[in-house]
């Protein structure tokens, strides 16, 4: 047995099904199943652009004839959208396989929408592992699923089945089934004369689900007391055979269709039927929808946020076990740029302008919390550059107003902030765009991208020019500018904003810290006067001395890249000899 | 019968290892086990708590408030944080080490007054993580002090700790390493005995 999280046995489980192809974008908690996919022998794994673009990858070659593997987090799914709806029409060639990796309780995302919608609304099968072992068989059997009923088939994780360990039976590769690629528009061009027949096929293939999924053994139900069933699936299921042991539950390994039949004979076995899931009510619906009733435990479960035994407990009424009292305002913990991070300074700067700062996904995001706390919106990938554009709209030219700054790193704008540039200067909008390049997609823990020209098997590659893709967007006003220069940082965001009705791009370009780890030399304090500029930046490794109200910078943390030193007007900052 | 290990600290610390180590070594032993990890921005110098349950039979992988038979703290105010986790009877492991979240920092919070008092009132066991690191060779091993220290706590053999510590690190660094685990090791043995 080896341990492995579920990321890794949902890669493992499609390499032994025969997948030969993934494509994916990368996003936590999704990211590390294709990283472990591209190191199996004998396979071709790549980084796409977006998530749109990863299925759609992935079904050109699943039409020819692969089996192939696409992954993403939740928010992705909302991309990959428009393909997943009409790929449910056209079906597969080789087993289609899409994993959608949701974040409940948001440790790492903007949201924590529930994907099982997403499979009822597009009329995709969906599996629900509970544990690495049945991700890596689910992983399997929806290949042979989506093959047999030719649709894609989605996964369904979550935080605790992807990121949680488990002992793992691993396997050999199976070959997959040949199956070749004929030319047939009737199945694959979706204009509306071939697209009416194919809802009817879907209709067909939705009431065979429906049969397969009430004679599945990925459903699996165990008895216990008949005063309490339950219905879960996924992580809910280990979190309720712990609260719950005598419980008589029915797990779903299949959340979408419903085995309706089998629901039924569990809720007539039982005295009262309690539906828990996280974050959502969609199974809870969906099963009064079949018109079973689905009691409320004596106290509601959350409606938001992660599930666990004891708030399942909670609910039912059992009493909680004892524990101590927590202490008393201790200090929080965010999250915080890295010491050293070359992008801090635009925030640092954007501040002192007092712009209007539309923000977008990634580290930059951490620009939003104290001291920096320069980020007025955040919503999804590339919404820096178009909400920069209805922001400027709005304002328009509004006497004295404050300028308005879209900030994007790399990695996003080439993901979704490309497309709304070009609306932009397409539409002749003003404003002014950074794009914070650090040659890499950190957050996620630094995988390639299109502008740093690495590929996720590490292929040659095109490294794209930035500078030149907005240019040839018409955009004249564009500035490459290195961020560790706070000088050179502020008179590029001074004439930018100055320029009321120019759209201006900054390209701020120097690496993620975590990328070369080198360390220079430290800087320390040597003469301060504790005015307290060095701390605004919100740099890790400076601290106030709480006794003599004096900054110091902490030698094991400090990489060296001088930041600070340009903030002291006292030239108390210096760097070790 | 099963146990729950709450591993906490801030990211960087090297928790994460520390939890694998553990749940190889659990396998390894014959037991089913579950390490739960979060990742991504939490981990951005954010507080952070990895969930290790193994056992005979182990069913959520997660702690709640009173469920933790160990709780191995990687730094003080995180010790702090996360005494609640730790179950009636269990114990607490937590590094002298002091990390200051940005608030205290930049001089807008304090630090808890008092937080060795604090913890040692409840009964936790504070280990010098860090000056044992140093000791050990390496300032960076301080985790492996921290799960010497857990070690002395579970019934699993020193050799097969020893084992897994080997295979989990990168090669240069394993007498480090394990000297960092040793002398965690034995500086819980003398005050559990």
């Amino acid at each position: 047995m080896e341990l492995l999280s579920g990321n890794e046995a949902i890669a493992q489980g499609a390499w032994e099904a025969g997948a030969t192809i993934g494509a994916a974008y990368p996003g936590t908690p999704s990211t590390e199943t294709m990283e472990a996919f591209a190191q199996k022998p004998d396979v071709y794994a790549e980084w796409c652009t977006n998530e749109k673009v990863a299925v759609e990858v992935a079904l050109g070659a699943s039409a020819a004839g692969a089996r192939t593997l696409v992954t993403m987090k939740h928010v992705g799914v909302n991309v990959a959208a428009d393909p997943l709806f009409t790929a449910a029409y056209t079906g597969v060639g080789g087993g289609m396989v899409v994993l959608a990796a949701d974040d409940p309780g948001m440790y790492s995302s903007q949201n924590e929408q529930d994907s099982h919608y997403y499979a009822s609304a597009a009329h995709l099968p969906m599996l629900d592992p509970a544990d690495s072992q049945e991700a890596l068989d689910m992983a399997k059997a929806a290949f042979e699923v989506s093959e047999r009923f030719d649709v894609p088939v989605l996964i369904r994780s979550t935080v605790r089945i992807s990121h949680t360990r488990t002992p793992v039976q691993v396997g050999e590769r199976e070959a997959a089934l040949a199956c070749e690629y004929e030319t047939d528009p009737a199945k694959w061009v979706m204009m509306p004369a071939f697209a009416r027949p194919r809802r009817i096929v879907q209709l067909e293939r939705i009431r065979a689900l429906g049969e397969w999924a009430d004679a599945s053994d990925l459903n699996r139900r165990s008895d216990g007391t008949a005063a309490v069933g339950i219905v879960c699936a996924g992580a809910a299921f280990q979190h309720v055979r712990e609260a719950l042991p005598d419980a008589s539950v029915l797990k779903l390994g299949i959340t979408w269709p419903l085995p309706e039949q089998a629901i039924r004979r569990f809720a007539e076995s039982v005295e009262a039927l309690y539906v828990v899931e996280e974050a959502s009510t969609y199974l809870t619906d969906a099963v009064r929808a079949l018109g079973v009733e689905v009691s409320e435990p004596p106290h509601p479960l959350p409606r938001a946020g992660e599930l666990t035994p004891g708030l399942i407990r909670t609910a039912f009424g059992i009493a909680e076990p004892a524990s101590a009292a927590a202490a008393e305002g201790l200090p929080a913990r965010p999250p915080a740029l890295c010491p050293g991070c070359p992008h801090r300074l635009v925030f640092k700067e954007l501040k002192r302008l007092r712009a209007i700062v539309t923000g977008d996904i990634g580290c930059y995001t951490l620009g939003a919390l104290p001291p920096l706390a320069c980020m007025d919106t955040c919503i999804d990938m590339g919404a820096s550059v178009s909400m920069a554009h209805g922001f400027e709209l709005a304002l328009g030219a509004q006497e004295g107003r404050r300028p308005v700054v879209a900030v994007i790193g790399d990695s996003t704008f080439a993901h979704s902030g490309l497309s709304s540039l070009i609306s932009t200067a397409y539409n002749r909008g003003a404003g002014t765009i950074c794009i914070l390049d650090n040659r890499t997609t950190a957050m996620t823990g630094r995988q390639g991208n299109p502008f740093n020209g690495e590929t996720l098997q590490g292929r040659p590659s095109r490294e794209l020019d930035l500078e030149g893709i907005v240019r040839a967007c018409g955009i004249e006003a564009v500035a490459v500018v290195d961020p560790n220069d706070m000088m050179a940082t502020r008179t590029a965001l001074k004439e930018a904003t100055a320029a009321a009705d120019r759209l201006d791009v900054i390209i701020f370009r120097s690496p993620c810290v975590l990328l070369s780890r080198q360390k220079g030399k430290p800087y320390m304090v040597t003469s301060c006067t504790g005015c307290g500029a060095c701390l605004t930046l919100g740099c890790p490794a400076i601290g106030k001395d709480a006794g003599t109200g004096l900054s110091y910078i902490d030698q094991e943390l400090c990489i060296g890249c001088g930041q600070c030193a340009q903030y002291c007007r006292f030239d108390a900052i210096e760097q070790a000899e | 019968m099963s146990m729950k290990v709450l591993l906490c600290g801030v990211g960087g610390q090297g928790t994460i290892l520390a939890a694998h180590v553990l749940a190889q070594t659990a396998l390894e032993c014959g037991q089913q086990v579950k390490v739960s990890e979060i990742h991504g921005m939490a981990q951005r110098g954010g507080a952070v708590t990895t969930d290790v349950a193994f056992g005979d039979r182990v069913e959520s992988m997660v702690c709640d408030a009173g469920s933790a038979d160990v709780v191995v703290a990687f730094e003080l105010i995180e010790a702090m944080r996360n005494l609640p986790m730790l179950k009636a009877g269990g114990t607490m492991v937590a590094s002298d080490e002091v990390i200051k979240p940005a608030s205290v920092l930049t001089g807008k919070a304090p630090l808890p007054h008092d937080a060795r008092g604090w913890l040692i009132e409840r009964g936790a066991l504070l280990v010098p993580a860090h000056a044992t690191a140093v000791e050990a060779g390496n300032a960076r091993v301080s985790n492996m002090v921290m799960l010497g220290a857990l070690s002395a706590l579970l019934a699993f053999d020193a050799q097969a700790w020893e084992r897994t510590v080997s295979a989990f690190v990168p090669p240069k660094t394993i007498e480090a390493n394990l000297a960092a685990f040793r002398a965690g090791r034995a500086f819980v043995s003398e005050k559990v005995m």
